[in-house]
């Protein structure tokens, strides 16, 4: 601090203090509504404060969900969404590290054509080419299953390139270390670079993580069967019940459940989530 | 392109490495791509029987369709919105985050963690604080003589969604601001404090052009999350509706597609889609690679 202004000081705090009301108070609109019964929204106002049945309608939505809206429990979902999201961390991380690991160290002809390949991904997401990718898929026989919502997902331009600037930065003496010790290309891999990648293979699984739970659209097409709901797209089916205003309670229950465990990632590993979105995104 | 002065001799290793990762490219971004490319260019009889290529008839149709050209604009407006509203506000909590010192980590965290909130969530929370019978919003709204109903009046709905989307990416943008402010060298404030600067003039003339990069990296970011992401954030509060007023370019893409069907137009609206991110893209990397010299 330069200057001691108090009442700059007083400012700053007085922006902060708004800002995180703004931030915080959507969720907690919908927290309150969670705790609710379902009668309490027949009075022309949303309750401000939280009410008894916070237990009662988290389980209720854990464990049985609203049938008639087509949407199994919420455990199923929350289940599908984990599956969905750690697969598509790991294996957009594997893949990518591994055609890093051979653009930068190899010399192979069409290297730099594998390389503008991967770098066209960038600009082509989901929402650019949507029914010829859905054809793909159909025709593949991937509708309603796991690979068919994981796979299409997998290949990552950013990631490769992470990796491929953090290989750069390794020293030409490690793998001349290395080789002179007899050690073949996958064993350099293995024991050398694997461990030194370790912290931006970590930041980069946070992203990848919330990245591949925060999926919509693609799940919303790929998947009619409700085994195979992810909890994000299977809360706008509870919400989207026709004509008749939804059970407020039980919707802002799945709501909130359904932004928990991305949002803990980020509250409780906010180091490497910094490192990982700054630097994917340079 | 570079690589490394030493390398591995080995041939074939190199391409085994490289098939997962060109695999998956191929057979779900390249090849959908170019389908959508090429049935831009046709036109499906209503049966589904048979197709002729019918040249840029698809994109002649789109751009003399006022639904279109009305989508175009709404995007604009709606790109711009979200883009000068989060950053503005990202920008002023950062600076005061930036000023304080024991407390940054708390508010920090108490800031960023809406970057993990799904668009469709966004959406769902924001509908529910302006629903018209029962949110707070509205009430608050009618209190002060404004009529609030986004179902009936487009310029109500805009503004929903806009608030919604700038709500999410302040979190995305305070992060990178944070990081920028951190750069800029303490000396030179303090120069500029001795030589009797204001804490205001200190951050128009010095903090403010030094985070010119940053700035600009995330118009184009913001540009293009208002513009894709929020896919999910319209169908869960407007779904483009009243009369099309927030019907923004990839939602009218999957409505055209997906719901209505026609092949042709959706896969010409794909097209210029693309051409707009790569357009984006190719900004953003030229620029990056400016500031490595910079």
């Amino acid at each position: 601090m330069i200057e001691n202004r108090p009442f700059l000081a007083f400012l700053t705090h007085l922006v902060l203090i708004i800002g995180v009301v703004i931030v915080v108070f959507p969720v907690y609109l919908a927290f309150v509504a969670s705790t609710h019964g379902s009668g309490d929204f027949m009075r022309g106002l949303v309750p401000l404060l939280p009410g008894p049945h916070l237990l009662e309608n988290y389980g209720f939505m854990l464990n049985e969900g609203i049938s008639t809206a087509g949407a199994p429990p919420l455990s199923i979902m929350l289940l599908n969404s984990l599956v969905m999201a750690i697969s598509i961390a790991v294996g957009k991380i594997a893949i990518s590290i591994l055609s890093a690991y051979a653009i930068v160290f190899f010399k192979f002809p069409f290297r730099l054509l594998a390389f503008w390949i991967i770098f066209i991904t960038l600009m082509l997401p989901v929402e650019v080419r949507i029914i010829p990718t859905f054809k793909v898929v159909a025709d593949l026989g991937m509708l309603n299953s796991y690979p068919g919502l994981i796979i299409p997902l997998i290949a990552s331009a950013t990631a490769t390139f992470l990796f491929r600037q953090f290989f750069l930065t390794v020293p030409d003496e490690l793998m001349e270390a290395a080789r002179v010790d007899g050690a073949g290309p996958m064993k350099f891999f293995r024991d050398i670079l694997l461990p030194l990648s370790r912290t931006n293979i970590a930041a980069l699984f946070v992203i990848l993580f919330i990245y591949g739970w925060v999926q919509y659209l693609w799940p919303l097409l790929v998947t009619t069967d409700s085994r195979y709901y992810t909890v994000v797209m299977g809360i706008k089916r509870l919400a989207a019940t026709a004509d008749a205003e939804p059970q407020w309670n039980f919707v802002m229950a799945a709501v909130i459940l359904a932004m928990l465990p991305p949002v803990l990632v980020v509250i409780l590993m906010q180091r490497l989530f910094v490192k990982g979105l700054v630097e994917t995104e340079k | 392109m570079q690589a490394k002065r030493t390398i591995f001799p080995n041939k074939i290793l190199p391409y085994m490495l490289l098939v997962p990762q060109l695999a998956v490219t191929l057979i779900f971004f390249i090849w959908p791509a170019l389908q959508a490319l090429k049935s831009s260019f046709e036109r499906e009889d209503p049966f589904g029987f048979h197709t002729t290529f019918v040249w840029f008839e698809n994109y002649r149709r789109l751009f003399i369709d006022p639904n279109y050209v009305g989508s175009l604009s709404k995007t604009a407006v709606f790109a711009f919105s979200v883009t000068v509203l989060s950053m503005t506000l990202a920008l002023v909590l950062a600076v005061a985050v930036n000023r304080v010192l024991r407390t940054n980590r708390l508010y920090t965290t108490l800031l960023v963690w809406p970057y993990a909130v799904a668009p469709v969530v966004v959406g769902i929370l924001w509908w529910f604080m302006f629903n018209p019978t029962i949110g707070i919003a509205p009430y608050l709204l009618r209190a002060a003589g404004v009529d609030w109903n986004h179902r009936i009046d487009g310029t109500d709905a805009m503004i929903l969604v806009i608030i919604a989307a700038s709500w999410k990416q302040i979190s995305y943008n305070f992060l990178f601001f944070v990081a920028g402010l951190q750069s800029v060298p303490q000396s030179l404030i303090e120069a500029a404090a001795i030589d009797g600067a204001g804490p205001f003039k200190r951050f128009w003339t010095i903090v403010f052009p030094l985070l010119s990069p940053t700035t600009f990296f995330l118009l184009i970011v913001n540009m293009n999350y208002a513009m894709f992401d929020t896919f999910g954030l319209i169908d869960a509060t407007t779904q483009g509706g009243p009369a099309q007023a927030t019907n923004i370019l990839v939602y009218k893409v999957y409505t055209d597609g997906f719901i209505g069907l026609n092949i042709g137009s959706s896969s010409a609206q794909s097209v210029v889609l693309m051409i707009i991110v790569i357009a984006l893209t190719a900004i953003q990397f030229r620029y990056v690679e400016r500031r490595v010299q910079y």
